[in-house]
């Protein structure tokens, strides 16, 4: 019998006080099986970034544990756990640090190790996932907003992660470029956790939501039953965009 | 290659002198640099025919004459200073067109002139055919220090992102009706570049929370490897070396 495949990431009891004293996670317990697409919604300050930070070892030190496909994120394990997690940050000016956008997808698979013609094939194969092939030699400064964001996702795919963590990935983009971005999400055979206030696109995207408040995990179910909670809803702070109803959308597939 | 992204200095065109590797490049400015500082001033000469080698390296580069003169006037500033020295400096004063001027103050501001004209002349020339990116991975190559080649790099990834911030918060100033007239208005104008220096320096520390994510230790990953042939180094060391022949001439014969 060969073991179940562990889950691309599980927390548990993961407590954290940031130096100033400020609690922001009491305990979240959250478990995300393989290729599965999760949303994580809260309403600002509930410290969803600080649990982000957690996923990659950037921040630590409190109580409770995470595991990525496994692996316990600790420091003899930082540079495998980095490789594993691809955190795709809200800004994508703040991602794409290099002087040109095959630069920056070669970072990450640069700094493991690659080289040479398999550097280059990992670069190519990135950019194609996200339909941005012809732009390998752009300065990312010339590139659209929507553009800059499926590049930003690209550097982090480049290095084969276990799970892809987007904060926000809708937020600044023009409706095509919500669109696009998500074909692309759904194209993906990678496990997604996707930190978001757009509702909508939680609805389209990830099957799985949970709830994130004052540093708990408040509610975990079907995206559709959440959205339609509407106690539970008000009394996290989320809402839902004038005229939306979730019970009304058809979802794809 | 790097479309719509030429640097203003950097003219775009196939060449001899573009296809070196940019290691090869800096090395041999750096050298002619140093042999034309190090020729003595009153081989007069020399400067002419240094001029005529930069001006043979112009043509194989196909750099518009003109192009490379007016971008000399970068050094206008700088050369000031040499044009007042005839007139301050002491010792034996010649006449020249009706005013007195100090011989060892003519020669100092040649010296200047002349070293400092090359000089520039050659960067330019580097400048305009080599991409700015290029220029970069030759000084890694070269074994500058890592740190300030980051630092450089980041300067140019960045210049773009910050000037358009400064841009936005001017629209935003003025938006309120702000308009900076006189001294009184300084201090909105400080207050400003003190919110910029704040925002670049969250960014910079967002921006290394992204590289640390992505596996960063502190060293850039070598990415792209410049190498040269043994023949591009000759090509490139042909600009330096004729010019020592020149210098060690004009030692002998003064």
């Amino acid at each position: 019998m060969t073991p179940a495949t562990p889950p691309s990431l599980e927390v548990s009891g993961l407590a954290f006080a940031y130096p100033d004293g400020h609690q922001a996670l009491f305990g979240v317990e959250l478990s995300v099986g393989r290729g599965e697409r999760v949303a994580l919604l809260g309403p600002n300050g509930a410290g969803k970034t600080t649990l982000v930070l957690h996923l990659n070892g950037i921040l630590g030190g409190g109580a409770g544990s995470v595991r990525v496909a496994g692996l316990p994120v600790d420091k003899r394990h930082l540079a495998e756990i980095r490789r594993r997690v691809g955190i795709v940050f809200q800004d994508p000016d703040d991602q794409l640090f290099m002087p040109t956008v095959r630069e920056d997808v070669a970072f990450g698979p640069a700094a493991a190790g690659l080289r040479g013609a398999e550097l280059a094939a990992c670069v190519d194969r990135a950019l194609a996932r996200v339909g941005m092939s012809g732009y390998a030699d752009r300065p990312p400064h010339h590139l659209s907003f929507g553009q800059r964001r499926r590049v930003a996702v690209a550097t982090v795919l480049a290095m084969e992660p276990e799970i892809l963590v987007l904060d926000e990935p809708s937020s600044n983009l023009d409706p095509a470029s919500r669109r696009e971005l998500a074909d692309i999400l759904r194209s993906l055979d990678v496990t997604v956790l996707m930190v978001t206030h757009d509702l909508p696109y939680a609805l389209e995207l990830c099957e799985r939501s949970v709830v994130l408040s004052d540093g708990v995990i408040a509610a975990d179910g079907p995206t559709r039953e959440l959205l339609c909670d509407e106690e539970l809803m008000a009394a996290h702070r989320l809402e839902l965009p004038f005229g939306f109803d979730p019970r009304s959308v058809a979802l794809r597939g | 290659m790097g479309a719509g992204h030429a640097h203003k200095l950097y003219r775009h065109a196939r060449s001899p002198v573009h296809a070196l590797p940019p290691h090869c490049k800096i090395a041999a400015v750096f050298c002619f640099v140093l042999v034309v500082v190090a020729t003595p001033r009153e081989a007069l000469w020399a400067f002419g025919l240094y001029a005529l080698l930069l001006a043979v390296v112009t043509a194989a580069a196909r750099v518009p004459a003109a192009f490379l003169l007016r971008r000399l006037l970068i050094e206008v500033p700088f050369v000031a200073f040499a044009v007042l020295l005839p007139f301050v400096a002491q010792g034996e004063r010649v006449t020249v067109w009706g005013l007195s001027l100090s011989e060892s103050g003519l020669w100092g501001a040649w010296n200047i002139l002349a070293k400092g004209t090359l000089g520039v002349a050659a960067s330019v020339l580097l400048a305009s055919t080599t991409e700015l990116r290029a220029l970069l991975l030759g000084l890694q190559r070269l074994r500058m220090p890592p740190l300030l080649v980051q630092i450089a790099s980041f300067m140019i990834r960045y210049g773009d992102v910050v000037t358009d911030e400064m841009r936005r918060m001017r629209i935003a100033r003025e938006s309120r009706g702000f308009t900076a007239r006189g001294v009184r208005h300084w201090k909105v104008l400080a207050t400003s570049a003190g919110a910029l220096f704040i925002r670049s320096y969250e960014r910079g520390e967002r921006v290394h929370l992204a590289m640390v994510s992505r596996g960063y230790t502190g060293t850039m990953p070598v990415i792209d490897e410049v190498t040269a042939t043994r023949a591009q180094w000759t090509y490139a060391a042909a600009l330096p070396l004729a010019a020592l022949a020149v210098c060690l001439t004009g030692w002998m014969l003064t």
